[in-house]
């Protein structure tokens, strides 16, 4: 699906203005800190909100075009939208919720998703006679997903779902997301500031800063850019990789992955051997070593090189970039945040063959992408 | 003592129905109106609609009866429409009495529809739903106690309304004689027994009415999303 998009949103203090073509598939994030624009934008996606200038069109079917003086209003637009506080209806029950869309769905591509198929994908079958003010925020907005789905629409957005949850529902609620499209067929665009989400869900990402595009393309890659670090915030910066279940170790309760050939272990996985799972290193759990450590209690030791050393000019920390042998090469797969003082004592060099040190208990359980970490 | 005289019940009633009924189809979208909008002439608006609330009845009626006499522009036009004119006559009553209690209904729709927000429309657009599909399936059943109090007070207020009615109305039996005009005229003529069945009644349904009105706010409280 192409979503073509130039606009310009105006308010005091503030200007969003933004000139993409996105080639929708999957899930695509918007992601930026607070104030950045990125609700502005979903607003102006789904005529919530009237830009001074604006020119849309999904598939080459206009929304707005300014010029032309064309701007369809929300209900016609065919597109859904997930707010952050769920607007489910206060005087319908869950169900009432669900049919009301139904109700109003679009006809077009054979119509609206099975309600079963719906509910099912949403686990929403115990709860369909419930009042939605007794609901937890994790339920809302599973019926507010639900809902959404039911409308039929052709594009759906997210706006920061899971921001109002704690930890837990987040992490509960992440495998259903992700699921959706492939499961019903419908790209979705996911707005948020927290970039575990991202590097969760994201096939692609754009990132917006003070109204602006300043990154924008495949989520490994420019989850890894300084301009993602800016959204994020240095403590929390770090990489992505794909790796694969390989072994279950049950006596230790862990399992073991494939890393492009090298082995790591994690706390238990509930999931079969070749089960690809992505994972996120933040550089600060990253030390290095120049051989092999013994009698040390950290397991994962990768054979890496060293790809890049930044130094910050004035602070006490460097970043290496490391690649992994056998991984795709050119690229970092791994960042390490150590002093200054020990890149230089280690005398690191570009292409020096190093040991990465990860620590087990990084690769936290809520960092994987995956649909089976709900059930441990 | 000559037996009760329940037609100025009945006229009371019929006036206070046809009123609140009017006032809920012309009070709605003002309401609305008002809630939603970003004028500047909001504060104007507003303060019109209440000043029924602060004037003295006999001014209001005042007003009305020059407005409504045969020779005024709007009396003539009513005439010219309807061949009977606006003073003195029943219609006369409901015109006066919807604007005596305007602020009754208005207000607590204005209230509720403020209450409720712009969150569930934006929520029911991007469903499909259109603007005037969302305001009937989402926007009114969540003002539900908006409508609940509107109807009871506009009611209950038109029932007890006394200045107005005598400005404009007159004492014509079966015409504009509703019960605080017939209790004035018992008084007048020193007949307190009835007086005292009239007023009596009066004081025990405003009172049920209240009550009434507080026993729904408990029991419909305003929905959220």
């Amino acid at each position: 699906m192409k979503l073509d998009c130039a606009l310009r949103v105006s308010h005091p203090g503030f200007t969003l203005e933004i000139e993409e073509t996105l080639y929708l598939t999957g899930i695509s994030a918007v992601m930026g800190a607070s104030g950045s624009g990125k609700s502005t934008l979903l607003r102006a996606l789904a005529g919530l909100e009237t830009p001074q200038r604006a020119r849309i069109t999904l598939n080459d079917w206009p929304l707005h075009d300014s010029v032309a003086g064309l701007c369809l209003p929300p209900h016609r637009r065919g597109i859904g939208y997930v707010f952050q506080d769920a607007r489910l209806f206060g005087h319908r029950r869950v169900l009432g919720n669900l049919n009301f869309a139904r109700q109003r769905a679009r006809p077009a591509n054979g119509g609206a998703p099975a309600l079963d198929a719906v509910i099912a994908a949403l686990d929403l079958s115990s709860l369909l006679e419930r009042r939605t003010q007794g609901l937890s925020g994790g339920e809302r907005q599973r019926v507010a997903i639900a809902r959404a789905l039911l409308a039929n629409p052709r594009l759906l957005l997210l706006d920061e779902p899971l921001s109002a949850l704690d930890l837990g529902r987040k992490t509960e609620l992440l495998p259903y997301i992700r699921a959706l499209p492939g499961r019903f067929g419908i790209p979705l665009i996911y707005v948020s500031h927290a970039v575990e989400e991202v590097a969760q869900l994201a096939d692609e990402v754009l990132i917006l800063d003070a109204g602006r595009v300043t990154a924008r393309g495949e989520v490994h890659e420019v989850l890894e850019r300084p301009e993602a670090e800016a959204v994020s915030g240095h403590f929390e910066a770090g990489v992505l990789l794909d790796a694969r279940v390989r072994r279950q170790v049950p006596e230790f309760d862990l399992t073991e992955l494939d890393l492009a050939g090298q082995h790591l272990t994690l706390p238990r996985v509930e999931a079969p051997p070749g089960t690809p799972l992505r994972l996120r290193v933040r550089a600060r759990d990253v030390a290095l070593a120049l051989a092999r450590v013994e009698g040390v209690s950290i397991r994962n030791q990768l054979q890496a090189r060293v790809l890049r050393i930044d130094a910050e000019p004035e602070g006490a920390y460097a970043e290496v970039l490391l690649d992994l042998p056998g991984a795709e090469p050119g690229r970092a797969h791994l960042r390490a945040r150590i002093t200054r003082e020990a890149a230089a004592n280690l005398e690191l060099a570009v292409g020096q063959p190093v040991w990465a040190l990860v620590k087990s208990v990084s690769f936290d359980r809520r960092d994987l992408g995956s649909p089976e970490r709900n059930q441990g | 003592m000559t037996d009760l005289d329940l037609g100025p019940v009945w006229l009371t009633l019929r006036l206070a129905a046809v009123t609140v009924i009017l006032l809920l189809v012309v009070g709605t979208p003002l309401a609305w109106w008002l809630a939603h909008t970003r004028t500047r002439v909001k504060p104007l608006i507003e303060a019109v609609t209440a000043l029924p609330l602060v004037l003295p009845p006999t001014v209001l009626g005042f007003y009305l009866l020059v407005l409504f006499a045969p020779g005024a522009p709007l009396g003539a036009a009513w005439l010219g429409l309807t061949g009977e004119t606006l003073t003195f006559s029943f219609s006369g009553l409901v015109l006066a009495s919807m604007l005596y209690s305007l602020p009754f209904v208005v207000q607590p729709l204005q209230g509720a529809f403020e209450a409720v927000g712009r969150s569930p429309l934006e929520a029911a657009a991007v469903l499909g739903a259109r603007p005037l599909d969302a305001f009937f399936t989402v926007a009114s059943p969540l003002a539900l106690r908006g409508y609940l109090t509107a109807t009871v007070l506009g009611f209950a207020h038109t029932l007890g309304e006394f200045g107005v009615v005598l400005m404009v109305g007159g004492n014509i039996p079966g015409r504009t004689r509703v019960v605080s005009i017939a209790i004035y005229e018992q008084v007048e003529t020193l007949n307190y027994a009835q007086a005292h069945v009239l007023a009596g009644g009066l004081l025990v349904f405003s009172f049920a009415v209240l009550v009434l009105v507080y026993a729904l706010n408990r029991r419909y409280p305003v929905h959220t999303a």
